[in-house]
């Protein structure tokens, strides 16, 4: 786009933060949470907070669909691969502990784990090599459920089935909202998720819980304009739905792939790593595609993981109780060469970001 | 995991898309979840186009933003 500049435009981003400044109520603190890695990466990227007054906060919610997969379902991959499946998975995941081991961990012992980008990938691996068993490790939030439900809604190769991993996101911003501890007082809602999902999920969040609520996309200019909305709505004593991020997302969303989604996949109950179970917070397949499932399949059933490491913050971190700097391990124990917790993992992880911002930062 | 980028779609054929991510980086990306045309700018997350992005949205956008801090600037003169 001609405009894409004008996005990251300096001179603007100055004057939003000069309004930003003097919006902000002088008398309380204003806490606003966003729930998607690629925000906390712009945020950080950035230096979003240094711009913002010093009583109007910005914490990162459970946005990093990898830093959430409980160690049960790494576990459950685990052993899909020590059967001799082939395992398939994006990149972000290969890290991440499972109770005893992690994907990559699994491969140093001679399983065979592979990295795709995309499920279709999968898909093309699984047709070439058809003597051998595939399985497809499918996380991600409502950006990423639907490419794996187009493929198993086109017939994927019999030799490929799927360990369904994939979360919901308004579950769980209801869940912040509901933690009286957190003490809210804004959220900005992830773009890409509702450039899919569109703009109803979120509308019970102003109207049951009084929240302001804004999709924002993710230039740094996006951001901070989130953040003038919500204070605005703040100064008005008008809580309401706003859409900062109008160039991808509509206000019904992607009803393609909401369709699609809808046709393989119900709804159940599902853990989250380190916050535990949030009802109708998972996708599973319908019973229409179960002869797609991994766990039935090849008999994998993990019901119990060790999700938190000793020492590591990730439970206080996902739900933005605490900073990555508040947390013993981080940058000491815990680093991205040597992840001890889940967060320090994926490019998407809130210590991941940070982790990197000081490194960047001390050069 | 959520991040999608913007891609120019060049060629479509069925439902693939050649796409240009820019700088010459082009990919085949399936384009079943969109309508999608030559010339449109999509979002591409996990090999998958998840939405066409409006340009005419975008520039509606950054002159929204410019009315909002004009209109500072008026209220301060005033």
């Amino acid at each position: 786009m001609a405009q894409k500049m004008k996005f990251r435009d300096p001179q603007l981003a100055k004057r939003i933060a000069e309004k930003i400044h003097k919006l902000a109520p002088r008398q309380r603190n204003v806490k606003i949470c966003h729930v998607c890695g690629t925000h906390e990466w712009t945020i950080t990227h950035f230096g979003i907070r240094s711009l913002l007054p010093t009583n109007v906060e910005v914490i990162a919610g459970p946005g990093c669909p990898v830093c959430t997969v409980p160690a049960s379902e790494i576990d459950e991959a685990v052993q899909l691969a020590s059967k001799g499946v082939v395992v398939a998975c994006f990149g972000d995941v290969l890290r991440v502990p499972g109770s005893k081991m992690s994907l990559l961990d699994a491969k140093a012992e001679g399983a065979d784990v592979r990295i795709v980008y995309s499920v279709s990938d999968a898909v093309r691996m699984a047709e070439k090599e058809s003597n051998k068993e595939f399985g497809f490790f499918a996380i991600g939030f409502e950006t990423t459920a639907p490419s794996t439900a187009a493929e198993i809604m086109h017939e994927p190769p019999e030799n490929l089935s799927f360990l369904v991993s994939h979360r919901l996101i308004p579950p769980a911003m209801k869940l912040l909202v509901e933690m009286k501890d957190l003490s809210l007082n804004g959220l900005i809602a992830p773009g890409h998720v509702s450039t899919i999902i569109g703009l109803q999920p979120y509308e019970v969040l102003p109207k049951l819980y009084y929240m302001p609520t804004v999709v924002a996309g993710f230039e740094p200019l996006d951001v901070l304009f989130g953040v003038y909305m919500i204070l605005k709505q703040l100064q008005e004593g008008k809580p309401r739905l706003e859409n900062e991020y109008t160039r991808a997302v509509r206000w019904e969303g992607n009803t393609k792939a909401q369709e699609v989604m809808a046709k393989v996949f119900g709804i159940a109950d599902g853990g989250w790593r380190g916050i535990g179970t949030i009802p109708s917070s998972k996708l599973k397949l319908h019973d229409e595609y179960v002869a797609h499932d991994a766990h039935l399949k090849h008999n994998v059933k993990v019901e119990h993981g060790v999700d938190i490491q000793p020492g590591c913050s990730c439970h206080l971190i996902i739900i933005g109780k605490i900073r990555p700097t508040e947390c013993p391990l981080f940058m000491k124990t815990c680093t991205p060469q040597k992840p001890v917790g889940a967060c320090m993992v994926s490019i998407e992880g809130t210590c991941r970001i940070w982790a990197k911002t000081i490194n960047t930062l001390r050069k | 995991m959520c991040l999608a980028i913007p891609a120019k779609v060049v060629s479509v054929k069925e439902d693939k898309a050649r796409v240009d991510f820019g700088e010459g980086v082009l990919r085949e990306v399936s384009v079943t979840l969109v309508d999608a045309k030559i010339g449109d700018y999509v979002l591409v997350h996990a090999g998958y186009a998840i939405q066409v992005l409006d340009e005419k949205e975008a520039l509606e956008t950054i002159r929204l933003w410019n009315e909002i801090l004009e209109a500072e600037v008026k209220t301060q003169k005033n």
